[in-house]
């Protein structure tokens, strides 16, 4: 019973001290953005990396999803004789919810595992090392080009996640279940509000893109710098992400809606 | 501490910790100017650990390490900086940026601190280039070089600074007898030609020690043994014997530290004889 | 990849992020329809709004020509004051004997305020009050009505 109180206390211990870790690992690589005014170029390689390469699978899920939602909305609808207000559902959906935690989902797995992994690798490769001892500071270098463009591109990638989820129940409401077309954008629009539905969606975006770039660099540069260590990180990453996004967002939904 | 010209690094008393591993317990050192250095010690003593500290990269728990009269422990971030531009390090893997070509690669620490136009870059970079014999490789990727073009290419990194001196994190680990020769003459030629200091990490005995001036044997976190590659050959001491000998066993025991055979066996055996199940089933 | 192959994918992912951007505000959400800034205000004041909303459109003749911005309980007249922000496109078109009702879309439907121009020569301008409305059907009230007055005729 000791030995388990122990071992409990001392695993307790260490998550705390990680997080301390990771907290000032945070402040240090905020302190360095600053440093990208003079290095845009450095940006725009990451935003190529982390957003880019995540479009195809953000724009192909939201397409789907919007199109699910449709169905789903239609039949449901159909018995109120309501099947006008499967724009509502469909774009509230999307905007509110859907958008920022799939696309953040799709993001922690794609791009934010990529992120461990190259860092990790740099580590474990002594690229790191290597850097500093050229006397180039990796936060300003590595770390925060990679923190800001992973941050900016999940609510860019979210939004176009709900504007392509929107065409896709447009396609199935409108096109195949024959919804009036303008029923379904003008019922959409009248419930949809530009502040408080679209620019709190992407609100949620940003902070899911902060968690999943902090947890993603975090876990690269602070993997043990081995194989197993790399990929372990990424495992971490992607759950941590996941938990995370997952959990934030009931909090944000509980206070912004 | 009073400085004397013909020592670049000098080492006092150094106590290093990784987590409660007692690395270095009280390391005395001193680098000669302008020589070729070597330290030896088994795999996990901490040399790599030792460069690092010599680069500022890691801070010693007591102690000091001064590299051309600078306290390293206690330099501000900015100057820390400039006197990483002074050295240079070429790590075991090489360290090559895997998203530039060979040439970028060389090219970066001058992109970083300078503000040369890209005709002058280009040329530095050439030269860096031809003198380790890659100058054919310049638009390659690094992975698509061998283990010693990396190296080189690395070496060519960390010259184009002109440092006054250079760490190599052993150097020799993994090459081919070819490109160890190429690296050997390299060395030589770097130190002789630009006049640096060069300090060279291995266990790759008589490769290192052919082109040192001065030898030290680290080994419990102290120096056992400094001195020319003659004097530690001759050396009766029989740590270093069996060092520079590989000799399995002697002061560095062939087994690591564990309980009694005889018991250790006994033991397992009466564990295994009285759960037949548990242990078959592991 | 070359840094200007990147610099164009880049520049494409951004257009795209404002292709959505601006599906997102015209499209989806109400950003295009009437806000409170291009319009002008008309006040009506109701007995009852029943499930009246801010946000709920405002129509002539079935078209819409702006939203309610606001819906308060005036203490003096013991009313619903429901401010309506009417699009500039449609300024001086409502005479100053307009009607305000409301009315629901469908059974179940959403509320919304119908307006019925009068004949006045004048027209409302902005802050005016809409001094002629009908308050909304609240079905309980309606069923309590004919329950009411089936008891009294038998
Ligand atoms: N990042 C690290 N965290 C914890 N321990 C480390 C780390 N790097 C090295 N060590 C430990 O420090 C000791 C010295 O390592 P190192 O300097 O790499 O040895 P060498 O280069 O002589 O083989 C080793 O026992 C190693 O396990
Ligand atoms: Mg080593």
């Amino acid at each position: 019973m000791t030995d388990f109180l122990q071992r409990f206390g001392r695993s307790w211990l260490s998550m705390v001290e990680r997080l301390g870790r990771a907290t000032l690992f945070l402040l240090h690589i905020l302190g360095a953005l600053f440093s990208l005014v003079k290095r845009p170029s450095l940006l725009v390689r990451q935003l190529h990396s982390t957003g880019v390469m995540t479009l195809s699978i953000v724009l192909v899920s939201g397409l789907f999803v919007g199109m699910v939602l449709a169905l789903q909305a239609y039949n449901t609808l159909i018995d109120f004789g309501q099947e006008n207000r499967v724009g509502t559902l469909v774009a509230l959906t999307l905007v509110r919810e859907l958008g920022p935690v799939v696309t953040g989902l799709l993001f922690a797995g794609r791009a934010g595992s990529a992120l461990t992994a190259e860092i990790g690798l740099m580590k474990a490769t002594e690229q790191l090392s290597g850097l500093e001892m050229m006397a180039v500071d990796p936060y300003k270098r590595v770390f925060a080009p990679r923190f800001l463009a992973a941050f900016l591109a999940l609510p860019m990638l979210a939004a176009m996640f709900s504007a392509v989820g929107v065409m896709g129940g447009h396609l199935v409401g409108v096109e195949v279940l024959g919804v009036d077309a303008a029923a379904y954008w003008s019922q959409m629009q009248n419930a949809t509000s530009f502040t408080s539905d679209v620019c709190n969606g992407l609100i949620k975006g940003l902070v899911f893109g902060f968690v999943v770039a902090w947890i993603a660099i975090f876990e690269g540069a602070d993997c043990i710098p081995t194989s197993e260590g790399v990929s372990s990180a990424t495992t971490r990453t992607v759950v941590y992400s996941s938990l995370a996004i997952l959990g934030l967002d009931f909090l944000l939904t509980a206070v912004m809606f | 501490m009073s400085e004397d010209g013909s020592t670049l690094v000098r080492i006092r008393d150094l106590h290093f910790f990784r987590g409660s591993k007692h690395i270095f317990r009280g390391l005395n050192l001193d680098i000669p100017r302008g020589k070729v250095t070597t330290i030896l010690g088994p795999s996990g003593t901490g040399k790599t650990t030792l460069l690092k500290m010599i680069g500022g990269q890691l801070k010693a728990s007591q102690g000091g390490i001064t590299v051309d009269g600078l306290d390293v422990g206690k330099l501000k971030r900015s100057a820390l900086y400039e006197l990483r531009k002074r050295l240079g390090m070429l790590f075991q893997s090489g360290a090559l940026l895997t998203d530039l070509s060979v040439f970028d690669n060389v090219a970066y620490p001058l992109r970083e601190h300078t503000d040369l136009p890209e005709s002058l870059i280009s040329h530095l970079v050439l030269m860096r280039l031809h003198a380790v014999g890659l100058r054919g490789a310049r638009d390659l990727a690094p992975a698509e070089l061998s283990g010693g073009m990396a190296r080189r290419a690395a070496l060519a990194r960390a010259l184009v600074f002109d440092p006054m001196m250079i760490m190599y994190d052993e150097p020799f680990t993994g090459q081919d007898p070819i490109s160890m020769g190429v690296l050997l003459e390299l060395i030589q030629t770097v130190n002789g030609a630009l006049g640096l200091t060069s300090l060279i990490v291995s266990h790759d005995l008589k490769e290192s020690l052919s082109i040192s001036d001065y030898a030290v044997i680290i080994s419990e976190g102290v120096v056992v043994e400094a001195g020319s590659p003659d004097q530690l050959e001759n050396s009766d001491s029989p740590w270093v014997q069996q060092f520079l000998h590989g000799m399995p066993d002697g002061p560095v025991p062939f087994q690591a530290p564990a309980p009694d055979y005889q018991t250790d066996l006994f033991g397992q055996q009466s564990q295994v004889a009285g759960q037949p199940v548990a242990g078959a089933a592991r | 990849m070359n840094s200007r192959a990147i610099e164009v994918l880049v520049g494409l992912f951004m257009l795209l992020f404002l292709g959505a951007m601006f599906v997102l505000a015209m499209k989806v959400s109400n950003l295009t329809s009437f806000t409170s800034t291009s319009g002008y205000t008309l006040v009506a004041k109701f007995e009852n709004v029943g499930g009246l909303k801010p946000r709920a459109p405002v129509a002539a003749s079935g078209v819409k020509v702006g939203e309610v911005s606001d819906i308060t309980y005036d203490p003096e007249t013991f009313e619903a004051s429901v401010t309506l922000t009417i699009d500039n496109r449609f300024s001086d078109a409502f005479p100053l004997d307009t009607t305000a009702s409301i009315y629901t879309a469908g059974l179940l439907g959403e509320q919304y305020i119908g307006l019925d121009p009068g004949a006045e020569e004048d027209m409302l301008q902005d802050s005016d009050e809409i001094s002629l409305t009908q308050s909304a059907i609240v079905l309980e009230r309606l069923i309590g009505q004919v329950l009411f007055s089936r008891s009294g005729g038998s």
